[in-house]
């Protein structure tokens, strides 16, 4: 079997280990994987799994199931990386990484802009615990609930209530707003400035937040 | 018979899981339907105890995936009722003695058998809840009036749809009425509008559901407890009734939310 042609490359990295998955059916290459484990357990026991899947096209069901068929091995699968933005999507929403993260995270990485007016369209309420980490703006169309994040390079749009925490402009950019039909986040963040929601009473109606000589305002939407 | 898999889970510890599955459990098979509890718990195990099976367990869920007995050798059967049944946990073991793939087998080779299949969830998300709810054709999501339940709660949804088996169903439990009236309390309405999902139950808050537990007759069993009626409501939706929910002295709210919601 020559390296380049072989469906399945593993390979060590410092904290796991990188399986490039190859062209071909996805059902066989599973098939290959786990075969390729069970001939091997104790090299692969506990092994933390990084999964390069290139172009296939992942749903959720392949995805956990694969998951959790690791899972029974006694392997973590710990990141899916793919071209596909469907596999990418459904990796996230599993909760999985989707790059490999650099060792030293502190550093915060320069969100790289993309093509003007492209925007992230969330169609579903951020519930706790979801991250969304977006370049450039983002819409959500539902609520964005406390414990649930919105990170992105430009500017925020919450078609619902907004509660968790927003950054708004994270690679600096101190025009990007944050608007939603009721504002009253956990945490609110325009590039570099942090602010959290004073107590509002009663019933208060669309906002708009943006950076002000260096300050966050809330204004109503008008 | 074809049974349909509904798991109660809810994140939070602690918020009434498994006094659900047994009291529901109960509600079902005392309306003639065949039901099977399995104890997700695995190492810590309650679900024999609250349902007062503790005595009679012989096998467990372990020894049925391990195949070291056969799955009716591992059924106990309550006697109170003509068809119930409960598949305990494992004691010794862990959550990793079980695994999702394991759990939809075993479902599978009960259902032809049952009406309906309960499982009770551990706490959390991780590899307990992922086997809890594998097989599950519905989940109930439970919780309690206060903020950091319904934060998991919360997760809970997210982490249900991400996985395809939503759309989940809400049980509040505990609701204390009395403080919810004096504003110390979270609200069904206020749970709700966070959630935004499919309400199922509402059960008071009831001292008579911590000596039921502790006796091991799950309350749903005399059904004259308000706790115990508002679990044999919930037993009737499951099987598609249209149930109105239990005036609890905040009949204007929960009118509010009914009308709103039909």
């Amino acid at each position: 079997m020559s390296a380049t042609s072989a469906p399945i490359q593993i390979k060590g990295l410092r904290d796991g280990l990188l399986v490039t998955l190859g062209d071909g059916s996805w059902a066989e290459l599973q098939d290959l994987l786990l075969r390729r484990i069970d001939e091997q357990p104790t090299f692969f026991q506990g092994a933390r799994l990084v999964l390069d899947v290139g172009a296939h096209a992942l749903r959720v069901a392949e995805l956990s199931s694969l998951r959790d068929l690791l899972s029974e091995r006694g392997l973590g699968l710990w990141a899916v990386l793919s071209e596909s933005p469907l596999t990418e999507q459904t990796a996230q929403n599993l909760g999985l990484a989707t790059r490999l993260s650099k060792p030293h995270p502190e550093e915060p990485r320069p969100l790289e802009l993309p093509p003007e007016n492209m925007a992230l369209w969330v169609k579903q309420t951020v519930r706790s615990g979801m991250r969304i980490e977006f370049p450039g703006p983002v819409v959500v169309f539902g609520d964005v609930n406390p414990g649930g994040e919105v990170i992105a390079g430009g500017s925020v749009i919450v078609w619902g209530r907004l509660r968790g925490v927003v950054h708004a402009g994270a690679a600096g950019d101190e025009q990007a707003v944050v608007c939603a039909l009721e504002l009253a986040p956990t945490q609110l963040r325009i590039a570099g400035e942090i602010a959290v929601s004073p107590k509002k009473k009663g019933e208060v109606g669309p906002e708009v937040a943006r950076l002000k000589d260096g300050r966050l305002v809330a204004e109503p939407w008008q | 018979m074809t049974a349909k898999v509904v798991t109660i889970t809810s994140g939070k510890g602690g918020v009434g899981k498994t006094t659900a599955v047994a009291n529901i459990a109960v509600a079902l098979a005392s309306r003639g339907q065949k039901v099977v509890c399995i104890d997700g718990d695995i190492g810590l195990r309650n679900l024999d105890v609250v349902m007062g099976l503790e005595n009679r367990i012989v096998y467990d869920l372990v020894d049925v995936v391990e195949g070291r007995c056969r799955l009716r050798q591992a059924m106990i059967h309550d006697k109170r009722l003509p068809e119930l049944y409960l598949i305990p946990a494992a004691q010794t073991r862990d959550k990793s003695a079980v695994s999702p793939s394991d759990m939809v087998r075993l479902c599978d080779e009960l259902r032809p058998e049952c009406d309906w299949i309960l499982i009770d969830s551990p706490a959390g998300i991780e590899r307990g809840f992922r086997n809890a709810i594998a097989p599950a054709d519905k989940v109930l999501v439970m919780t309690n009036p206060e903020v950091s339940a319904v934060r998991d709660a919360d997760r809970v949804v997210g982490l249900l749809d991400a996985e395809e088996k939503g759309p989940a169903s809400l049980i509040i439990n505990r609701l204390n009425p009395a403080m919810v009236k004096r504003g110390d309390m979270l609200s069904v309405e206020d749970v709700l509008d966070l959630l935004a999902i499919e309400l199922i139950g509402i059960v008071p808050e009831d001292e008579n559901v911590l000596v039921a537990s502790n006796r091991g007759t799950p309350l749903a069993l005399d059904g004259k407890s308000r706790a115990g009626q508002a679990f044999q409501n919930i037993a009737r939706r499951l099987m598609g009734e249209s149930v109105p929910f239990l005036d609890l002295e905040t009949h204007n709210l929960l009118q509010r939310i009914f009308a709103g919601r039909k």
